[in-house]
């Protein structure tokens, strides 16, 4: 079971080194998140409802995440890298998870960033906030990174991703929406706990078949 | 030893692989004992590369059988891509596959390929920066790092200098116990190695 951590330690710490490098992904995301925020803000009418204002945070999060699973297995596809790793003895699910982890911390930097942005254009960031977006940060990264993969076998890639992934993605905003808003934000939170697990399990065992032909 | 009491390292029986419509190989069968050195050799579209993909365990038979008798992580294999990432260097590369391959004292194993390949002085250059040459080198390390039972080349000697297919020519001399499988459009390079011979149409 070590060997397993190890072989997903290194696998993240690579792709946070090559982000590192190249800056190919985070500032794309936090640009389009503050920009995001920023129109919407302007969109929305000054008496527009908490409601809306939690609703627009949720779609600019949900699309920013979508620039880094769209490139989550670009680079891979493209340097025919994932062949090298789908050679090695690894538990594939561990490229899997090694690159979740990485879109996690992709995400969190951009929520660094957007909670500070909302909290300026809207409302004040609720603990119940912030607990919806760790849950739902999970569920993306999780189910994300998945369907990123699937995507990235495709031609058609950039179309491909939305369309498997933001139907899927809908709970989330759900779940999100609702735990921030409602005034029992526990039955929601309990439900993005609930959808982490299971897409989780469903990931991490159907890896193997998506990156290999 | 004799060759009967040899461990059957790949044995194919009406192996054939199509993508879509289109069939790229067809009817292949093949048996190659430990220690045996197979040339491929073929037209451009015969489908070699195709055939050292399915060894390698990268695709899946579509007719046929195929037994490889090799793990996953005895296979060295090298194919027209060095399957290195372009924004590590060659050390961070071979170290990350060392990880994955858990070779035994990696960084010794991974400093004296380097050597050998004459990467040692690029090491710390980000692969992007190196020449086709030393990729084609640098995935020869890979490929060779863990040490593997079963080599599967696929078009080794392309972009190496005269040195540095010297040092390839040197490698597959000392094979030793090792299987190798290498499809080549120079069989007359190979010649003097190959204990068996699968021409594709």
């Amino acid at each position: 079971m070590s060997a397993y951590f190890a072989d997903v330690a290194a696998l993240a710490r690579k792709d946070l080194l090559v982000e590192l490098r190249t800056r190919d992904t985070v500032p794309a995301m936090l640009l389009f998140v503050v920009s995001a925020l920023v129109v919407f803000h302007f969109a929305l009418p000054a008496e527009s409802s908490r409601l809306a204002a939690s609703g627009m945070l949720w779609i600019a999060l949900l699309f920013t995440a979508l620039l880094a699973l769209g490139r989550a297995f670009a680079g891979e596809r493209e340097q025919s890298t994932i062949d090298g790793l789908i050679l090695a003895p690894c538990d594939r699910s561990a490229i899997w998870l090694g690159k979740t982890l990485s879109m996690l911390a992709f995400l969190l930097f951009a929520e660094a960033v957007a909670l500070p942005a909302f909290a300026l254009f809207y409302e004040s960031v609720t603990w119940e906030l912030v607990a919806g977006l760790a849950l739902a940060n999970l569920g993306i990264a999780t189910v994300g990174t998945l369907l990123g993969a699937m995507a990235a076998a495709a031609r058609a890639r950039e179309l491909l991703l939305p369309l498997l992934f933001l139907p899927v993605a809908i709970p989330l905003v759900v779940g999100g929406v609702g735990a921030t808003v409602a005034d029992d934000p526990g039955r929601y939170l309990a439900f993005l706990g609930l959808y982490d697990l299971i897409f989780a399990i469903l990931s991490w065992a159907s890896f193997e078949y998506v990156v290999t032909e | 030893m004799d060759v009967d009491a040899r461990r059957r390292v790949v044995r194919a029986r009406a192996l054939g692989r199509h993508f879509g419509d289109r069939p790229i190989l067809a009817n292949v069968d093949l048996d190659l004992l430990a220690g045996g050195f197979l040339l491929v050799t073929g037209p451009n579209g015969s489908g070699k590369t195709t055939l050292m993909r399915l060894l390698a365990g990268l695709l899946a038979p579509t007719s046929g059988i195929l037994e490889v008798g090799a793990d996953r992580g005895r296979i060295g294999f090298l194919g027209h891509e060095p399957l290195v990432y372009g924004e590590l260097t060659a050390l961070e590369n071979l170290d990350l596959y060392g990880r994955l391959y858990r070779v035994p004292e990696r960084r010794e194993r991974t400093g004296m390929l380097l050597e050998r390949f004459g990467l040692w002085d690029a090491r710390a250059e980000r692969v992007s920066s190196l020449s086709r040459g030393m990729l084609q080198r640098l995935a020869l390390c890979r490929a060779l790092l863990h040490d593997p039972e079963l080599l599967l080349f696929d078009e080794p000697f392309t972009a190496l200098d005269s040195e540095g297919a010297g040092l390839l020519d040197a490698e597959l001399a000392g094979h030793g116990a090792r299987t190798v499988v290498v499809a080549s459009h120079q069989p007359e390079r190979l010649a003097g190695y190959a204990t068996e011979r699968l021409a594709l149409a």
